[in-house]
């Protein structure tokens, strides 16, 4: 029987599929399909921008609506990735200016994005709607403004922690006075003050708007004036929440606030004065996530609150909140799924507040909702770890932070092997987990065998040898990212599992006992990857080839060898004509055996 | 030549955790490599046990930098990037907190070098720190001719002069107001809170700076 199945009818059902992953897998069945899936695909999600290149993603996809790029690692985020690495938007940018004139959404994270990119994405793409700029940096004010200018249908500019050099704030009066489409708009990253009058202008002719976060020059006496123009608000992010102890001012925010019937996320609250505190409780009953996370409200002041927000579902607080405060916490809102507890003075090795274990432990026993944890902290025990995996199988996220470097119990001082252990035994569907505190090979032994849906494993000062790299890459199925410091991993468990570094995404190593030899190897055995050395000593060359390098990243590409790679980083050679790659016969067994 | 199999090999190059070659395997808390970026590790003023560990063989391709031997790092010490704060809110956060210190991240370059840095002003308490850690972190900057301040002595014209006339190099810092200055020309409390960022350059090439820097201390003095 022929082929009967009209295009047209196969294009319909693909488009029911929203799941990269599922169209992947239908592309694959046949060339036919391949063709209409390729076609009809118009989301985009590239989790590397160095995995593929511009002119690749063009071709296979045409007609390309909505793209989503990351560029820089994880831990890119801790400075431990020197400036000048790379991630730089400007290829993506003309190249998709020239083949993708009806691009409506960018969204990219840790990249960088200059002036220049911004303008050009103002001017190429007639349909722009949507620019979220996650942890990015390179441009200013001026880009914004180029973007606020010309682009008629935006509904979404978002900034989240991006670095912008704030030149001044008049960007936003840039937006024409017949744009009304935004909906969601976020500059709470920006330092200078914005004109207000354009902003109140601004938020008051877009009935949709659902989102605003404001930056932190917002004073709180102006709050009023904007939420009453805009009481349709779903997420709302406060100014400087701060201003002199006047009846008047507090009774217009509370008024204001309560006129917002709709409001189900509330952040911002820099430099909190605690009376002001009450006159957002009209709000907390429908509140379903809220970031306080540069707040400096105290326990007491911060369980009011709490206890007033039954629907609370998402919680990222500094640790003033305390154990007193989590267990309110427990007490208060049994939907919660996610928390995140961040430290205030991080660089203390002394406690400051009255946050231990006891905690996350509450939590974990009150909240049958939690999935997804981020924990600062200065001491954990395997009890404490035990009664939280057992209390929350379900748990899909735990990063958990020990302030001081390979911290063991405190109450037994042994390694935190069996409580990281209990947690990946009992957490079937654990996707993230980081870890931190004493541990040795014994914890990697559990992850191997029981981390089987883990994507993402963050690993520092952690192990005692090769052993322990080797039960992560050869047991857990699922794993995607691993970023791994300070670890004294090295060239053995590294070789022994190339093949498998090419079923992930990337492999970041700093600080570990990997060996330029060693990069050059695998680079010569694994074509598909990129290995990337980054040394600020020099090249490796000019050191004995048993010598570490500082800092790695392995990742999977079809694009070759980048070129944008500034004078502290090499790309190894995969060209194994090379006879010096085999360096001993040793070596050679190792990869025999991979 | 094997690689990474024998970590005698690369003691040279890394201090291992518990020193000695061997990896123990302890139960309790063990010393770690320390990876304290040394750049900025201004407690380690004792650089005699770093010479040990510096690889012979690559002295000749310029300065190896050498991880520390295990020990427990005094408090005061900044492992970089750890805890893992991101520094976009380490920046924020801190300065909320209006009495004490706080982060004050700047970027630092210097001409020829191929790489930027970051650094928290605010981690120093006078020049002389300040540029004992420059001249950690970038090996060709030294501050020998400034004297046991450790700043250019603004009060003598000609010997500020004569620096701006050589080719050593001389750290300037961009203002509040945008303007490049000398450092060392204002109280050091005031010098943290209006510099946006540093670079070290040639003396030579600071020369236009000095009219405006020189100007500036006198309308000072």
């Amino acid at each position: 029987m022929a082929y009967s199945f009209p295009e047209e009818v196969l294009e319909l059902v693909l488009s029911f599929l929203r799941s990269d992953r599922d169209r992947n897998a239908v592309s694959l069945v046949c060339w036919s399909w391949y063709e209409i899936e390729r076609w009809c695909r118009h989301r985009l999600f590239i989790g590397n921008c160095y995995a593929v290149s511009p002119e690749i993603v063009i071709r296979r996809f045409p007609e390309v609506r909505a793209v989503e790029m990351k560029g820089k690692p994880h831990f890119a985020d801790f400075n431990l990735v020197p400036e000048g690495w790379g991630g730089y938007v400007q290829p993506w940018i003309r190249a998709m200016a020239a083949s993708y004139p009806s691009l409506e959404e960018i969204r990219l994270k840790r990249m960088v994005v200059t002036d220049e990119s911004l303008d050009l994405i103002a001017r190429s793409f007639k349909y722009f709607k949507v620019l979220v700029l996650s942890s990015c940096e390179g441009f200013t004010t001026d880009g914004l403004a180029s973007i606020a200018a010309n682009c008629r249908n935006l509904r979404e500019i978002d900034l989240r922690e991006s670095e912008v050099e704030d030149l001044s704030g008049h960007w936003l009066s840039h937006f024409p006075d017949n744009c009304t489409s935004l909906v969601s708009l976020n500059m709470s990253c920006l330092g200078s003050e914005v004109s207000f009058p354009a902003l109140e202008r601004l938020v008051g002719r877009c009935p949709s708007l659902r989102t605003l976060q404001l930056n932190r020059a917002v004073p709180l006496e102006k709050l009023p004036n904007l939420l009453h123009r805009a009481p349709q608000l779903v997420e709302f992010g406060t100014g400087a929440y701060s201003a002199e102890i006047r009846p008047d001012i507090y009774s217009n925010v509370a008024e204001a606030f309560s006129v917002c019937k709709q409001l189900r996320g509330l952040s911002g609250f820099w430099d909190v004065v605690p009376a002001y505190i009450p006159a957002m409780y009209s709000a907390c009953a429908g509140i379903t996530s809220l970031d306080l996370i540069y707040a400096a409200i105290q326990s007491p002041d911060l369980v009011k609150l709490i206890s007033l927000c039954p629907r609370l579902q998402c919680l990222w607080v500094l640790d003033y909140i305390e154990d007193a405060g989590l267990e309110a916490l427990a007490a208060s809102c049994k939907d919660l799924q996610e928390l995140r507890v961040f430290p205030s003075d991080p660089f203390e090795a002394e406690a400051n507040v009255a946050l231990t274990e006891q905690g996350l432990v509450s939590v974990s026993e009150g909240c049958p909702k939690l999935q997804s944890v981020l924990y600062f902290c200065r001491q954990m025990s395997n009890a404490a770890l035990i009664t939280i995996a057992r209390n929350r199988p379900e748990m899909v996220r735990f990063r958990l932070c020990i302030i001081e470097p390979q911290a063991p119990d405190y109450l037994t001082l042994e390694p935190l092997d069996t409580g990281f252990g209990a947690i990946v035994e009992n957490c079937k569907q654990l996707r993230r987990l980081s870890m931190s505190g004493l541990l040795t090979d014994r914890v990697f032994e559990y992850i191997g065998k029981h981390a089987k849906k883990l994507e993402m494993l963050s690993i520092a000062f952690a192990g005692d040898s090769d052993m322990g790299l080797d039960h992560v890459l050869s047991g857990c199925d699922s794993l995607r990212k691993l970023e791994i410091r300070d670890c004294p991993f090295g060239d053995k468990a590294l070789l022994a599992n190339a093949a498998k570094l090419e079923t992930m995404r990337s492999l970041w190593m700093s600080s570990c006992l990997v060996s330029y030899g060693a990069c050059k190897l695998l680079a010569q055995k694994m074509p598909r990857l990129n290995v990337e050395v980054i040394d600020e000593r020099g090249h490796p060359n000019s050191r004995p080839e048993t010598c570490p390098v500082e800092k790695l990243y392995i990742y999977r590409t079809v694009a070759g060898r980048r070129v944008d790679m500034p004078d502290f980083i090499w790309t190894m050679d995969k060209d194994a004509g090379n006879p010096e790659a085999f360096v001993s016969n040793g070596a050679v067994e190792m990869v025999g055996d991979a | 030549m094997e690689i990474g199999m024998n970590f005698k090999e690369t003691e040279l190059c890394l201090g291992l955790p518990g020193g000695g070659g061997d990896i123990s395997k302890t139960s309790g808390k063990r010393g770690f490599a320390e990876t304290v970026d040394l750049k900025l590790n201004l407690l380690h003023s004792d650089d005699s046990d770093l010479k040990e560990n510096v690889d012979n063989s690559s002295s000749a391709a310029g300065e190896a930098v050498p991880l520390k031997d295990p020990v427990k790092p005094p408090a005061k010490a900044q492992v970089v990037g750890w805890p893992p704060v991101r520094s976009f809110r380490k920046n924020v956060m801190a300065k909320q907190k209006s009495e004490e210190a706080t982060a004050a991240f700047v970027k630092v370059s210097m001409d020829g070098a191929p790489y930027l840095r970051k650094v928290d002003l605010r981690m120093y308490q006078s020049y002389k720190e300040l540029s004992d850690a420059l001249a950690k972190m970038f090996s060709s900057f030294t501050m020998g001719k400034y004297g046991s301040q450790g700043m250019i002595d603004f009060m003598n014209e000609g010997k500020l002069m004569d620096l701006l006339n050589s080719s050593e190099y001389v750290p300037s810092y961009e203002d509040k107001d945008g303007d490049w200055m000398l450092v060392g020309d204002v109280p050091w409390e005031m010098f943290v809170e209006s510099c946006k960022r540093l670079r070290i350059m040639k003396g030579s090439e600071a020369i236009g700076l000095a009219p405006r820097a020189v100007e500036k201390c006198k309308s000072r003095c």
